[in-house]
């Protein structure tokens, strides 16, 4: 903090007790005390405003757990929802919301960071690099709205998918795709240049070098930006709400392969968003219990993420 | 010497003997060669399609949603007609009218109050967390602030309708809990992360040298803030704060259940100031509530559409508005951000 | 061509962006013996080597002309570049250790250029280590990070590394200035013993590790070769040229 001490220096005169002791030569002046109380009070501000956004945070996680507990349980999870939705289980919106993220994650992955990999270890520095990274950035700030329209036009009419599960999760995975590009970028610039020099004056061409060095030493930030797609595939539902999530679909409860491809199914989000909206007389705990395993999902899987994270950190091998 | 380009590789044909190899090349060794070359091939081939992957869907979405509303451009579309009428009702048998005006306000205003909460907050946490900070507290901050962003928008637009809906009906006793001051709430704490994490980096980014002279001259670390840092990242924080606009324009269900959901120009004593206690719906909500019940019909026999199909190419065009607003934002933001590269 | 001449360089200019680093170099380098470099800083000694294995290429913004023969044959005609990379061996002033096990460190170049085979890669192993006199440290522990390896023991397994895809051609460049006097002492050995049958061309900043190891010696200066010849002339006391005689005896760079 402040370089400023405020307290005396020691009286180097003691011996000669009678003299009197001289003024101590760093005490703190008005001038720099009122700067020093300028500091703290911006300091009491600052940490002010910071913790003001993150009470709300700890607060509604707080808040959604407690209405919720009543109906929270294993049978919550895996059995089907009656009576309307107003009862039983989400299993079936569970599941579904599990098929989208995989299926999003399948075509997602594979474009992402091999993207990722051509952005930071092909492309050259020109204007039509600017422009794909531009593009990544773009991608990622278009409205969530906007994705389920080109999802409905390309997907759903154009290509004949129809609504369906992968309508959908091709929706989903270019919604995801820039977080992919992102951290595998990331991911690969950590490793350092002289690696790759090394490696090309022994004769190693672009890839093996890439498959050998630089891929093997970056696989922990990909996976970093695998599970953050993952979490943001979940929690989405615009996208999907008109190219593949309806609001009811006939489940067995556990079933683990109720959806074909070409079927639409529920999922989490938008289950969450039609009981809330549409439902008259939906049970307190349900309703709660809808939303905080979508946010209990999400939440847990970006902690792994993060961990991840702060384990690669610590783990460097140079 | 040649031009600087990326080399090919042998054809099969022609492999010069490597002195690892010793003997003159034996054919499953050319083989193997041959095989090599091309895989090596088609895989940077393929690395540099899916790394142009991005632009190519960029420019796909522009397409397909043009696409689907290109009639109501040709046909119904008038520029003070869409865009400066207030008079949205997409449905209406005998006065079928497509003004966003409303809609835009709507948007507009749930926009400004989200971002009167957000930015202050959102770059005073961020100071706190690369000045006044010390290390422990920054790591268990910034895992927070990234949990803040990871909440999904439907679960924030839930807590609105929910939580600070009956808040704000028993604090300033509003008839309706849902409108722009919930949905600004709402907007605001999720477009905090983006700021926060965006101007974290302008911040750091500034030089250690400035911070070095500047204690070297005594100045506290307030001090230091707004005399040094504050001007050095203008331009970063600038972009930060653009960056919010954007996600808080493109926001679609926390909106679509926190804003109530009514088609009006919430003004107050006129322009701009306005009621935070009315309800408005915006045009992402509109998107979302009307797509579904808009039905897609095909043209006639003669190429011309009937009435009742130009709601759901409506809802398209202002995709496309929406599309462009976000696009121009981000491309803004990325000029300043480059704009201070260069002028380093 | 000349059979007694390696490496031809004729005509040799080379930039990043606007700037000339290499201006009009000829230079005939002899097969077999260690050819010093010697010259100041930012004189355009690495590039020269840049040039010479077509490493160059890899920088952005880089541009050379001019020609580089390698037993008589125009290296910037060739298709497949990693072949020539792999008959010259580099050695770079900061030792770099990749990120495998010693072992993986020294067989890197062998796998890349398809070795397969177990023994035949304990082989190369063993004798490129040998060779870099670094064996015996780690002999038992090859498995170890090569990463974690002091300063001096990187610098020798980068020069077993450099060694380890057999190259007819070992190009260091100021291998000596991020490493200890005995370390230092101990690879001059190697390179005067494997000098026999490889052509070594040595770029230093230390007029005396020229002084002590080469048979030729070229004195480099802002690009441009100011002299080039058997190392006893440049040293002696009248090379015949006033800037080689100032530069050699500390009166600049």
């Amino acid at each position: 903090m402040s370089h400023a001490p405020t307290s005396p220096t020691p009286n180097l005169a003691a011996p000669d007790a009678d003299r009197a002791p001289r003024a101590p030569r760093f005490a703190a002046t008005d001038l720099t005390r009122r700067k020093l109380r300028a500091q703290r009070a911006a300091q009491v501000v600052f940490g002010a405003m910071a913790v003001a956004i993150l009470v709300p945070l700890v607060a509604i996680v707080a808040y959604l757990v407690a209405r919720a507990w009543p109906a929270l349980g294993w049978h919550f999870l895996t059995g089907v929802p009656t009576n309307g939705m107003r009862s039983g289980g989400i299993w079936p919106a569970l599941i579904g919301t599990a098929y989208l993220v995989v299926f999003s994650l399948l075509v997602a992955a594979p474009i992402g960071v091999l993207a990722g990999i051509y952005l930071n270890e092909f492309a050259r520095d020109t204007w039509f690099t600017r422009a794909v990274n531009l593009a990544v950035v773009n991608l990622a700030g278009v409205p969530s709205i906007v994705h389920a329209l080109f999802g409905m036009g390309a997907f759903v009419l154009f290509a004949g998918l129809g609504k369906s599960v992968l309508a959908a999760s091709l929706t989903l995975a270019i919604m995801t795709l820039p977080v992919i590009i992102v951290a595998t970028k990331e991911a690969l610039a950590s490793v350092p240049t002289a690696f790759r020099e090394a490696c090309w004056n022994l004769g190693a061409t672009r890839w093996q070098t890439i498959r050998t060095i630089v891929l093997p030493n970056s696989i922990s930030g990909i996976l970093t930006g695998l599970i953050l797609e993952v979490c943001r595939a979940a929690g989405e539902t615009a996208p999907i709400m008109f190219t593949g999530a309806v609001f009811f679909k006939a489940v067995r409860a556990g079933d683990l392969f109720p959806y074909r491809p070409d079927e639409q199914c529920m999922a989490l989000s938008y289950h969450l968003h039609t009981l809330a909206t549409q439902v008259p007389g939906v049970p307190e705990p349900v309703l709660y219990g809808t939303a905080v395993v979508l946010v209990g999902f999400v939440l847990v899987f970006n902690s792994f993420a993060i961990a991840l994270r702060m384990r690669l950190r610590a783990r460097k091998k140079w | 010497m040649p031009a600087p380009a990326e080399p090919g590789l042998p054809p099969a044909a022609a492999p010069a003997p490597g002195p690892s190899t010793g003997a003159p090349a034996r054919p499953r060794r050319l083989l193997w060669r041959a095989w090599r070359a091309v895989s090596e091939r088609t895989l940077v081939t393929l690395i540099a399609l899916c790394g142009i992957s991005a632009i190519v869907f960029v420019f796909g979405i522009f397409f397909f949603i043009c696409r689907e509303g290109a009639p109501f451009l040709r046909d119904v579309f008038t520029f003070k007609g869409f865009f400066l009428s207030q008079e949205w009702y997409p449905t209406s048998e005998t006065n079928r009218r497509f003004g966003i005006l409303a809609l835009l306000a709507g948007t507009g205003s749930v926009t400004l109050l989200a971002m009167l909460f957000a930015v202050p907050f959102g770059l005073g946490t961020a100071v706190f967390i690369a000045e006044f900070c010390g290390k422990k507290a920054r790591e268990a901050l910034k895992v927070m602030v990234e949990m803040l962003a990871a909440v999904p928008s439907v679960v924030w637009g839930f807590i609105g309708m929910m939580v600070i809906n009956p808040l704000i009906v028993r604090f300033t006793g509003a008839p309706v809990g849902v409108n722009v001051l919930n949905a600004g709430l709402v907007v605001g704490l999720m477009s905090v992360p983006v700021i926060v994490s965006i101007a974290e980096d302008a911040i750091r980014a500034v030089p250690d040298g400035f911070r070095e002279a500047a204690e070297a001259l005594g100045a506290t670390r307030w001090q230091l803030v707004y005399k040094v840092i504050f001007p050095a990242a203008r331009s970063g924080l600038l972009a930060a704060v653009l960056l919010g606009v954007g996600r808080a324009v493109g926001e679609t269900m926390a909106v679509l259940m926190a804003t109530g959901n009514s088609v009006n120009i919430p003004l107050g004593r006129g322009f701009p100031w306005f009621h935070a206690l009315e309800s408005v719906q915006t045009l992402t909500a509109t998107i979302a509530s009307e797509l579904g019940d808009a039905p897609r019909i095909e043209a006639l026999a003669n190429g011309t559409y009937p009435p009742e199909a130009h709601h759901y190419q409506a809802l398209f065009v202002i995709g496309i508005v929406l599309f462009t607003i976000t696009f121009v934002i981000n491309l803004t933001a990325d000029l300043i951000v480059r704009g201070i590269r260069n002028r380093k | 061509m000349d059979d007694a001449v390696k490496i031809r360089i004729y005509n040799l200019t080379a930039r990043y962006g606007r700037r000339e680093v290499l201006h009009r170099v000829s230079l005939d380098v002899p097969r077999n013996g260690i050819f010093a470099i010697i010259g100041p800083a930012n004189s355009g000694k690495t590039t020269l080597l840049k040039c010479i294995n077509r490493t160059l290429e890899l920088v952005p913004g880089a541009a050379a002309t001019g020609n580089v023969f390698i037993d008589g044959e125009d290296v910037g005609r060739r298709r497949n570049v990693y072949d020539l990379r792999r008959r010259i061996g580099v050695v770079f002033p900061l030792p770099v250790g990749l990120p495998l096990s010693v072992y993986d460190n020294v067989a890197y170049a062998p796998r890349m250029a398809g070795v397969r085979g177990r023994e035949r890669l304990d082989e190369i192993v063993e004798r490129c280590l040998r060779q870099a006199a670094l064996w015996d440290e780690v002999k038992d522990r090859l498995r170890t990070l090569g990463t974690l390896l002091s300063g001096g023991q990187q610098q020798r397994l980068t020069i077993a590394r450099a060694l380890s895809h057999e190259p007819e051609i070992l190009c260091l460049d100021e291998f000596s200035i991020a490493i200890d006097p005995v370390t230092t002492m101990r690879i001059e050995d190697v390179l005067v013993q494997i000098k026999e049958h490889m052509t070594i061309v040595l770029v230093t900043n230390l007029v005396q590790q020229a002084r002590r190891l080469a048979d030729r010696t070229c004195f480099l200066n802002r690009g441009e070769v100011v002299q080039e010849d058997r190392t006893e002339v440049i040293f002696s006391d009248r090379p015949g040229n006033q800037m080689t005689y100032d530069y050699v005896h500390g009166v600049f760079g």
